[in-house]
């Protein structure tokens, strides 16, 4: 698959100008966006006397792994990781069932008021969620999920926008393959799981993907709903690293890097799909 | 209920004419959506309803209903110089992040949209910092922006520029915030304008070429136009994603709002009031009267999006 829009082979120098001149404004700016992220793991392999030398210097004759070995012993990280896993994981699986189930309901069957259903639901795309932090803790102050998973799992299974995305994806579902099932004698229920899930697997794909980065790097709600330190997730576990470490930046930056790691291995293994998915989806707006 | 005897076919009944168990008789199609209205009304409707009728009762903690104030926090709130500094501040850091981030996203899509060496390195480094949680973007800018020994100040330094207090100066408290956000979160409209242009088709391109169009041409007259929808859709999301902006600028200034105040966003307003001075029914007339700005915006998004695209 050439998705991309290559040039016209390079015949003459204009072409091969413009290109050189594209890459290295590319180049400049990559280097740009990475220097923090190698600024942050240098410092983190530096010893701590090393970290505020000035002028700063990128070499050191010492760089050890001290910092990183602190940094498990002293933290909770596995604990956050783990945490950090069971409500990604619980929203993304509890999102891509409820999401695509709805948006099965609204495309593909007939009940009475189905167009006002979904209008109250595609007002909820509307909605903020961090303006509702206030009356969310009030309510799971009375249902008693105060500092439980549950408290950072269910509110974040109320994605409007994804049944949303899913609907115009089945939509576009040509309806030829279902009615073969259902002269066969399928029921919705199997419709659903055995003809219209398999070929939609771009778009739940791409809910799926999305919800979990949402998720996984959300800070605010489950800053609010657990304040029990082996509850916290890792955005909330490490915000308490900055005064706890006070000025042990080596140790600091491993926090950071090891804190960034999970999602940034997820992204090389999954590079291909996430763009894919998409242009598929047309998330775009294409 | 005796509407059983319908004269109608009713649905509730089999061909049969036997009576259905209750569940049954709920149409099919709403039992699929079910699961994700309970889910919705629980989370989503009813706190939005609750925080409007908050915002008429004085409760101080949570748990225990206040009484009734009547418009009260709302009067109060139209006064209060606090909120609308912070409702500044908001406006301020939209207006500051919007514009790099939609066209820094874009210039990116076009440089890395062709066939060149390395591409996965430039998309991955574009895409990258999108995938940190706002913590670890929080300790490394901490990091970046010291005196002396940070690697910003360094740099400036180094090309014979003075140093800059970047996290402690009012004046850039704000502009701070908005570089590590512009490096933060571009990758996500990066990722939306690549998506687009993979859509274009290449006879467009080919079509274009025959008629001498060099590359200003091409993208003036294919490019762009081609992707007049997904600007709509990156403006106004990032828009809305920047009035909402809290996460960060928490962290980089530790919950202080900045040097003189001058980061405090409004949902940073709403949260001290209602989590650090007890006044829920207060926070919850701010968070409403936000509110209504945020559906105002959303409104425009819901148009875009909903909108049949051009069949390809």
């Amino acid at each position: 698959m050439t998705t991309t829009t290559a040039p016209p082979p390079a015949t003459h120098w204009a072409t091969r100008a413009w290109n050189a001149a594209g890459l290295i404004v590319t180049a400049i700016i990559a280097l740009l966006w990475l220097a923090p992220l190698l600024w942050a793991a240098n410092t983190a392999f530096k010893p701590e006397g090393e970290t505020t030398l000035i002028p700063l210097t990128w070499w050191s004759e010492n760089f050890t792994w001290e910092a990183f070995e602190k940094t498990f012993i002293q933290s909770n990280m596995l604990r956050w990781f783990l945490n950090s896993t069971v409500v990604a994981v619980g929203v993304t699986a509890l999102v891509l069932i409820t999401a695509a189930m709805a948006a099965y309901g609204f495309s593909r069957t007939r009940f009475r008021g189905k167009g006002a259903v979904f209008a109250f639901v595609v007002a909820g795309v509307m909605v903020p969620p961090q303006v509702l932090v206030v009356p969310l803790y009030d309510e799971m102050l009375a249902l008693g999920l105060v500092d439980t998973y549950w408290a950072m799992i269910l509110p974040q299974v109320a994605a409007p926008v994804m049944v949303f995305i899913l609907k115009k994806f089945f939509d576009g579902i040509p309806h030829e393959l279902e009615e073969a099932a259902r002269v066969d004698g399928a029921s919705q229920w199997r419709i659903f799981w055995q003809v219209v899930l398999p070929l939609s697997r771009p778009a739940l794909a791409a809910v799926g993907i999305f919800t979990f980065i949402f998720t996984w790097n959300n800070f605010f709600w489950p800053f609010l709903a657990v304040s029990d330190p082996d509850l916290m997730t890792i955005p909330v576990g490490l915000a308490t690293i900055q005064s706890s470490y006070g000025l042990r930046y080596a140790q600091i930056m491993a926090s950071a890097v090891l804190g960034g790691l999970p999602l940034l291995i997820a992204y090389v293994f999954f590079q291909r799909n996430i763009i894919r998915s998409i242009a598929h989806t047309g998330l775009s707006g294409t | 209920m005796a509407t059983i005897t319908a004269p109608t076919p009713a649905p509730a009944t089999t061909p049969a004419g036997r009576r259905l168990p209750p569940w049954r008789r709920v149409p099919a199609g709403l039992l699929f959506t079910l699961p994700f209205l309970v889910f919705y009304v629980a989370f989503l409707v009813w706190p939005t309803l609750s925080a409007l009728y908050l915002s008429f009762f004085n409760e101080s903690l949570t748990g225990t209903r206040g009484e009734w104030v009547g418009l009260a926090n709302w009067a109060e709130m139209f006064g209060d110089s606090a909120m609308w500094a912070s409702f500044g501040n908001t406006l301020y850091f939209t207006l500051l992040t919007t514009p790099p981030l939609v066209v820094l996203g874009l210039v990116m899509a076009l440089l890395t949209n062709r066939a060149m060496p390395l591409r996965w390195l430039w998309r991955m480094s574009f895409f990258a910092p999108f995938l940190l949680p706002a913590s670890v973007v929080a300790l490394i800018w901490i990091w970046l922006f010291q005196p002396g020994f940070g690697l910003v100040n360094d740099t400036l330094t180094r090309i014979g520029l003075a140093e800059l207090g970047w996290l402690t100066e009012p004046e850039l408290a704000m502009v701070s915030v908005a570089i590590a956000t512009v490096w933060w979160t571009v990758g996500f409209n990066y990722l939306l304008y690549l998506a687009a242009l993979q859509q274009i088709p290449q006879h467009l391109y080919d079509a274009a070429a025959i008629d001498g169009a060099g590359w200003w041409q091409r993208l003036r007259s294919v490019t762009l136009p081609m992707l007049r929808r997904t600007t709509g859709l990156v403006i106004v999301l990032q828009i809305l994603a920047s009035l909402r902006v809290f996460d960060q600028i928490y962290l980089l200034y530790q919950g202080t709002g900045g040097p003189g105040f001058a980061a405090r966003p409004i949902l940073e307003h709403v949260y001290t009031t209602a989590f650090t001075n007890f006044r829920f029914g207060y926070a919850s007339a701010i968070s409403t009267f936000f509110f209504a700005l945020i559906v105002a915006v959303s409104a425009v998004q819901l148009k875009l999006f909903a909108r049949k695209g051009p069949d390809r």
